[in-house]
């Protein structure tokens, strides 16, 4: 009997070769079993490339699964709570999908892909929820993480990069679109979407040409400012796009022990995806109930006085006199682009309506000596960043 | 005659910050420039084909980042990138690089002196100190030592007190520091002189002093003390140019419902009864303000745009002699491409850096001593940027545009003007001194743009085409500036205020003196202050 051995240690993505090539630092971490950089030569450097000119990241080890069949368009749409079929042939959606607790089991893209036929992408793996979620329709569920290499290009040069790569009409795509193109005689495809609030693209090609991909990509970006980044940008760029990342902003409901611990589309500020005039969809019965009693937790995006990170932070109600707390920080940087203290964070209903004021506990240390301060915090609706030219159509040079 | 709540005179970055911290109190206000475009020295120009020049200064560090997040500055376009380190030439061939990264700074270092690396650490925590002492009072008006008001008194222990906290030992240390010349500062940490000749660049830039000159290690911490990001002494560039900060300022302005006018150049300032009550401008319109603001330096704003009777006497000789020397210049190029430096590796990051082509004290020095025989330096200071090679905004693919500023260049030659082919022996003079580093770069000009002090001075109206609007040396600093007794940005005459860069805390584009202004003005007209403090570091 021939085993067929699972690998050893780390994977690697088809870009691997030339990540490394442009690495620096050493400094790696893992990201669902693959070799993922935290920075390749300079963090600062790497996430300016997505705010002033472009970045590139591989996201081949996103978890992705090819869905099909005569049933796909209804089991998606019964899968995810908001309404699908308003996601035509071409475009992409982002959508979470919730347990029949109606808590969330994780966010990630939908994209369909053609007629009846979608990729999801998703941070965390879901087969088994995929197809217990399945039972009844006639639809066919594909892992194809491996399948697939993708980059995200992102920055406000890369609509020019892509073009001088040769990917003509991209000019007519907007935001949550994607286009197919011949790429060495293979399917490139190019979704405009991604993880940093800013003009930018994702490619998406078969493992084989990955490299080729890269090549040409980063030929043609020459003279527009293209850099590789790796994790850590992408990271303070998601936070000021106000995106969520699962386990630091929510939970997968299905991975967590702790009752409470985990969280409702409603909570996290996410009611716009959950349409309750689909008549059926998972966790729509506690939705409407919830909907209906108020919900428990409220997420919140702050802008908070000073300059001191608030990673960590609990969240009080008041500045002084506080009993307990009323919920905490989850994400936070100082975001270089907008100068502001930002975080996002999880508060007690009827605490952090947009506008209102809360205040946050930053602990930081200077030489050794730890401090405290107190910041008052303004609760935002807006994401921090949201340039124009992320929105424009056809986008502009830079 | 439209009587406005405050006149701004000038709309470089000081004044147009003043306005919007005014407009956005609820003030109705009107911002006149003499140019038909803002920014004063923080400006973006279009003089060549698809180029956008910042024709004036040309990188941003001092920028608050309290003022930048206040007036939303990012939603009005602008965006600051940060850029590494800087690199020195040497004559023998070799150069000294200084990186971002700060194990890859301490190897190039030790390169030198092994002496020199180690030393670099301890240089650092001294400089930050005074860095510490002086960051909380950039954003702070300074207390006036004699009025024994309540207020000044406060602020006076205050600064007693961070004094005091030093400990003795960093007490006499700062007193030294300063005093001193930065070539002796520099002289107690190292021992390489083309690592001085680098770090002592920023203790003349925009001086009239040699690196041996006492009070020079002061301009040093004025360049070190910025910030990228909480990043003391990182600097950027702005995306666009340096034009983006006035021009996102400007729109914050607008935003508040201010009001810009161009090309409308003041003549004099009004005053009657004593206090000042509008702006004639210089074609003959006169506008009428409660309160007048200027942001033009002290002394084309009392000697060139006041009437002598207006002022009293001991103010009028005391800004009589304010030092607000020429002391520097810029050549701005087109290139049609990037030069190459043979000495340094290829796709080195010290492309990305500020490059300077003097290695020596003695040639620093040496530069200062034509500047005393009243010519420009002919083995200048030259503090070169290539901003293009960040910033895909300002020039066409693949070419670029080249930043020079040049020290030393004086205002008058030998007493008298600039005449044109002395200019041109002037920007000769540059780029001589680059192509000794680069063979290529001669070839690759496309155009250029030459900037004397007299060019600056008639452009933008800086008297003297001094980039600080006056020298930073204590005598001119703190409660000092611009003299003693105003400098809480009253002028001597009612309704009148200060807010260009010859207030405290000076030049550089800070637009902290354009803040603390408006700070003073809305507690006189006992409107809510909308200016942030200070952040702090602790």
């Amino acid at each position: 009997m021939k085993i067929q051995e699972v690998h050893q240690g780390r994977l690697h993505s088809p870009f691997y070769s030339r990540l490394s090539a442009l690495d620096t630092l050493n400094q790696w971490h893992e990201w669902k079993g693959y070799s993922s950089a935290d920075a390749l030569y300079c963090e600062d450097m790497e996430y300016f490339a997505i705010r002033n000119a472009t970045a590139v990241f591989d996201l081949t080890p996103m978890t992705k699964y090819r869905i099909t069949g005569p049933d796909a368009p209804d089991y998606i749409d019964r899968l995810v709570t908001r309404d699908m079929g308003k996601i035509k042939p071409g475009r992409v959606a982002y959508a979470v999908w919730c347990d029949d607790r109606g808590q969330v089991i994780d966010d990630g893209t939908i994209f369909h892909l053609r007629e009846g036929e979608y990729r999801l992408c998703s941070q965390e793996r879901h087969m088994a929820w995929l197809q217990t979620a399945a039972i009844g329709f006639d639809v066919s569920i594909v892992l194809e993480t491996a399948d697939v290499a993708a980059l995200a290009v992102q920055g406000p040069t890369s609509f020019t990069v892509l073009s001088k790569m040769g990917l003509d009409g991209l000019e007519d795509l907007k935001p949550f679109g994607l286009m197919n193109f011949d790429f060495d005689g293979a399917d490139l495809m190019v979704s405009r979407t991604g993880f940093t609030g800013d003009l930018g693209y994702e490619l998406w090609i078969e493992p084989g040409k990955a490299e080729l991909l890269w090549d040409a990509l980063f030929e043609a970006g020459k003279l527009y400012g293209i850099r590789a980044m790796g994790t850590h940008a992408l990271e303070l760029a998601r936070i000021e796009a106000g995106y969520l990342a699962a386990y630091q902003d929510f939970l997968p409901a299905d991975a967590t022990v702790r009752a409470g611990r985990t969280r409702s589309p409603l909570e996290l500020g996410l009611g716009w995806l959950v349409d309750f005039k689909k008549p059926n969809f998972n966790g729509r019965r506690a939705l409407a109930e919830e909907k209906r009693r108020g919900s428990t937790w409220r997420l919140v995006k702050l802008d908070i006085e000073g300059n001191k990170a608030a990673h960590h932070s609990y969240i009080f109600a008041k500045e002084k006199g506080n009993k307990r707390e009323i919920g905490f920080v989850t994400s936070a940087a100082w975001s270089p682009v907008c100068k502001q203290n930002i975080a996002i964070g999880t508060v007690r209903m009827p605490h952090g309506a947009v506008g209102s004021n809360v205040w946050v506990e930053i602990y930081y240390q200077r030489e050794m000596h730890w401090s405290r301060a107190m910041a008052r915090a303004t609760v935002v609706d807006k994401p921090f960043w949201f340039p124009p030219r992320r929105s424009a159509t056809p986008p502009g040079p830079y | 005659m439209k009587t406005y709540d405050a006149i701004v005179v000038g709309a470089g970055h000081n004044g147009l910050t003043t306005a919007a911290y005014l407009a956005k109190a609820g003030l109705d206000v009107v911002c006149v420039e003499k140019n038909d475009y803002i920014g004063g020295a923080a400006v973006s120009r279009n003089l060549y084909e698809d180029w956008m020049y910042s024709n004036c200064s040309y990188v941003c560090s001092l920028l608050r980042p309290e003022i930048y997040r206040s007036l939303e500055l990012h939603k009005h376009g602008l965006q600051v990138t940060p850029y590494g380190g800087s690199v020195t030439f040497k004559e023998d061939g070799d150069y000294y690089g200084s990186y971002h990264d700060a194990e890859v700074a301490y190897r190039e270092m030790a390169r030198f002196s092994v002496h020199d690396a180690d030393s670099y650490e301890r240089y650092s925590a001294d400089t930050m100190r005074q860095c510490r002492f002086i960051r909380d009072f950039l954003l702070r008006t300074p207390p006036d030592p004699t009025s024994f008001k309540p207020r000044d008194i406060r602020e006076l222990i205050e600064i007693g007190g961070k004094f005091m906290e030093m400990g003795e030992d960093r007490m006499y240390e700062t007193i030294r520091f300063w005093t001193m010349s930065v070539a002796e500062y520099l002289g107690e940490y190292f021992e390489t002189d083309v690592i001085k000749a680098a770090m002592s660049g920023s203790g003349i830039i925009g001086t009239a002093l040699g690196i041996h000159s006492p009070g020079t290690a002061y301009v040093l911490l004025h360049h070190y003390m910025g910030d990228v990001d909480g990043n003391v002494g990182t600097w950027g560039l702005a995306r666009g140019g340096m034009g983006a900060v006035s021009n996102s300022i400007a729109g914050a302005f607008q935003a508040y419902g201010g009001e810009l006018r161009t090309e409308a150049g003041v003549d004099k300032f009004i005053v009657r009864n004593g206090r000042a009550t509008g702006v004639a401008l210089e074609n003959g319109e006169e506008i009428g303000g409660r309160i007048v603001v200027s942001a033009m330096d002290v002394k084309r704003t009392f000697l060139t745009c006041m009437d002598k009777s207006d002022l009293p006497e001991a103010f009028h000789k005391r800004v009589e002699n304010f030092k607000i020397r020429g002391s520097s210049g810029k050549l701005n190029i087109a290139l049609d491409g990037l030069p190459t430096f043979p000495a340094l590796p290829e796709g080195s990051t010290l492309y990305h850096s500020d490059m300077h082509f003097i290695d020596s004290l003695e040639r620093m020095e040496r530069a200062y001593d034509d500047w005393k025989d009243g010519t420009w330096s002919r083995d200048p200071y030259i503090d070169m940027v290539i901003p293009t090679l960040m910033d895909p905004t300002m020039a066409p693919p693949g070419k670029h545009f080249m930043s020079c500023f040049i020290q030393y260049c004086p205002h008058k030659l030998e007493g008298r003007d600039w005449t044109d082919p002395e200019r041109e022996e002037f920007a000769r003079t540059v780029i001589d001194q680059i192509a000794n580093y680069s063979p290529d770069f001669k070839e690759l000009i496309l155009h250029y743009e030459i900037r004397t002090p007299q060019d600056i001075e008639d452009q933008i109206g800086i008297t003297e085409g001094n980039i600080f609007h006056g020298e930073l040396t204590m005598d001119q600093l703190l409660f000092n500036r611009p003299v003693p007794g105003y400098a809480q940005y009253r002028a001597p005459v009612a309704g009148m205020y200060m807010c260009g860069s010859s207030v405290h805390p000076g030049g550089g584009v800070m637009a902290a003196p354009g803040a603390n202004a408006a700070r003073e003005i809305l507690a006189d007209l006992k409107r809510p202050n909308t200016v942030p403090e200070n952040f702090g570091d602790d």
